[in-house]
């Protein structure tokens, strides 16, 4: 028995109609293709929601362009897993009677730019202060930085980097919606770009333009909606640091250690219940951080993991099965692509579908390594 | 430099910082109850909160933690560049350039000793960089 007689349902789940490059629509219209085809999948209006949360655009103003009165509404913004945080903060408000149905929408113009305001760095900041002086120019000179520490610590290679793109890519080729399908080699990533060393332009992620939403709702009304609810077994999320500077442990995330395995245990599963995983992929490195912080590798394990095989199309441990950031959209804040990726999935919907998946696992990150939230979802009621 | 980096703006939590880069000392601080050292700067132990702490002139000494070569262009920076990361003698880590040294994998090499060199950016603000140790240096 779970500490909640009720639990939560996603009933709703939808991307943006196109994903890409989409240069005639402003990222305010990104959210909002995105919360129109996950109201049209879950049979709701805007007048049923009651509940919105949102990053990259303030709950207040997705809720007055959609046409909704909400009575709860959270703007968690921690970077790209702040959607994984939003479920969390939605099911704990769903099962106190906050709010009834909830509302979580991403959308961001990440490379087209259209409607997207340009923060300028705050040299007061943390970062303004102490990073920023040192030449840094985006996530892949600073989600980078640790990686030589890991690849010193536990022997990881070039090659086993470049393997995590090369298997992401196996997966996007059965995906018509990624953006990037040709199969690749090691050869073929060790000789692109290099970016930042020693990550070269296929070890990091894409950068386009799309959305995405979910609508959650309690589980007892679950069966009034068309599609085949996936239900939300348990939650986990954690902050460590803005700085990637100054992660405790350059060869792991504390946010991932912490938001994983309490979401796992939240939900009361063991590894080997898990049939599908999403790890949030900016970068190359992240998977095998992420499978060795959510303890399905031992430490310094998961880059041979991931060589031979076990994530890939065929393997025991499917990861990111869309493609992943990699390869099959980032628009910076890859989150809710995840969340939808583990929902068709679990649907039973997925263009690369694993047969008969009914657990899933999706991890997400936020800034540098600087926040998670994991989220684990079942195709059936948690036990 | 063909152009100026983003420069930090103090804050009254961390002027001592930019002073002592500035006046040529790498100034940490340490917790006068528990001995914590830590950095960034902060009027209190983020290890047990007191805010008992106090100001001290680290040694300038330390090795490399981890780091990236960037290759895309940077107004400041004339071709490709290595950001690091230093772990200090005292413990902390901080975010930093290597200078006097190839910007190369193979000139970088982890865990190489270094010690701190300071650069004048303009009248408020000196950065502290690092370059390899010299020779017979204690580190």
């Amino acid at each position: 028995m779970t500490r909640y007689d009720k639990q939560v349902a996603i009933v709703g789940a939808a991307e943006t109609t196109e994903l890409g490059v989409i240069p005639d629509m402003s990222q305010l219209q990104l959210h909002a293709d995105a919360a129109l085809n996950a109201l049209a999948d879950a049979g709701l209006k805007p007048s049923d929601i009651d509940g919105v949360a949102t990053a990259g655009e303030s709950p207040t103003t997705i809720a007055h362009y959609l046409g909704i009165t909400p009575n709860w509404v959270d703007g968690t913004a921690v970077g790209g897993c702040s959607f994984m945080i939003h479920v969390r903060h939605a099911v704990a408000a769903l099962l106190t009677g906050q709010c009834h149905t909830v509302l979580i929408t991403h959308g961001e113009s990440g490379k087209s730019g259209i409607g997207r305001g340009r923060g300028r760095g705050n040299a007061t900041s943390l970062q303004g202060q102490f990073e920023a002086p040192f030449g840094v120019v985006g996530p892949p000179t600073m989600f980078t930085l640790p990686v030589l520490r890991y690849m010193k610590r536990y022997g990881l290679t070039h090659e086993q980097l470049a393997m995590v793109a090369v298997v992401q890519r196996q997966w996007a080729g059965m995906n018509p919606r990624a953006s990037k399908r040709e199969p690749i080699t090691v050869e073929d990533v060790l000789s692109s770009r290099m970016i930042a060393y020693p990550f070269h332009l296929l070890e990091c992620c894409l950068v386009t333009d799309g959305g995405g939403a979910l609508i959650l709702t309690t589980a007892d009304r679950a069966g009034d909606f068309p599609q085949p609810p996936v239900y939300v077994w348990g939650t986990g999320e954690s902050v460590e640091t803005p700085m990637v500077s100054q992660m405790a442990d350059l060869t792991s995330s504390r946010a991932f250690a912490v938001a994983g395995p309490r979401a796992m245990s939240d939900a009361g599963i063991s590894h080997s219940d898990v049939d599908h995983l999403m790890i949030y992929d900016a970068f190359a490195h992240l998977p095998i951080y992420g499978l060795e912080d959510l303890g399905f590798c031992g430490r310094g394990e998961a880059g041979a993991f991931i060589e031979e095989g076990h994530t890939a199309p065929g393997g025991e441990l499917p990861l990111n099965t869309n493609g992943g950031g990699l390869s099959y959209m980032h628009s910076g804040m890859y989150g809710m692509y995840a969340l939808q990726e583990s929902v068709r999935q679990l649907r039973g919907t997925a263009p690369a579908q694993v047969e008969g998946a009914e657990v899933s696992v999706c991890l997400g990150v936020g800034g540098m390594f600087g926040a998670s939230g994991c989220v684990v979802m079942g195709s059936q009621p948690k036990a | 430099m063909s152009g100026s980096r983003p420069l930090p703006e103090p804050t009254p939590e961390t002027q001592h910082f930019w002073d002592g880069t500035r006046a040529g000392e790498l100034r940490l601080q340490r917790c006068d109850d528990c001995a914590h050292v830590y950095f960034p700067p902060r009027p209190f132990c983020p290890a047990c909160a007191s805010r008992s702490v106090s100001v001290f002139a680290a040694s300038g000494r330390a090795r490399l933690d981890s780091y990236v070569i960037n290759h895309r262009p940077h107004p400041a920076f004339e071709g490709h560049y290595a950001i690091a990361l230093v772990e200090l003698e005292e413990g902390p880590r901080m975010m930093s350039n290597i200078v006097s040294c190839e910007q190369t994998p193979e000139a970088l090499v982890l865990d190489m000793p270094l010690e701190v060199t300071f650069e004048p950016q303009n009248d408020s603000i000196t950065l502290p960089l690092f370059r390899p140790a010299a020779e017979g240096s204690k580190t």
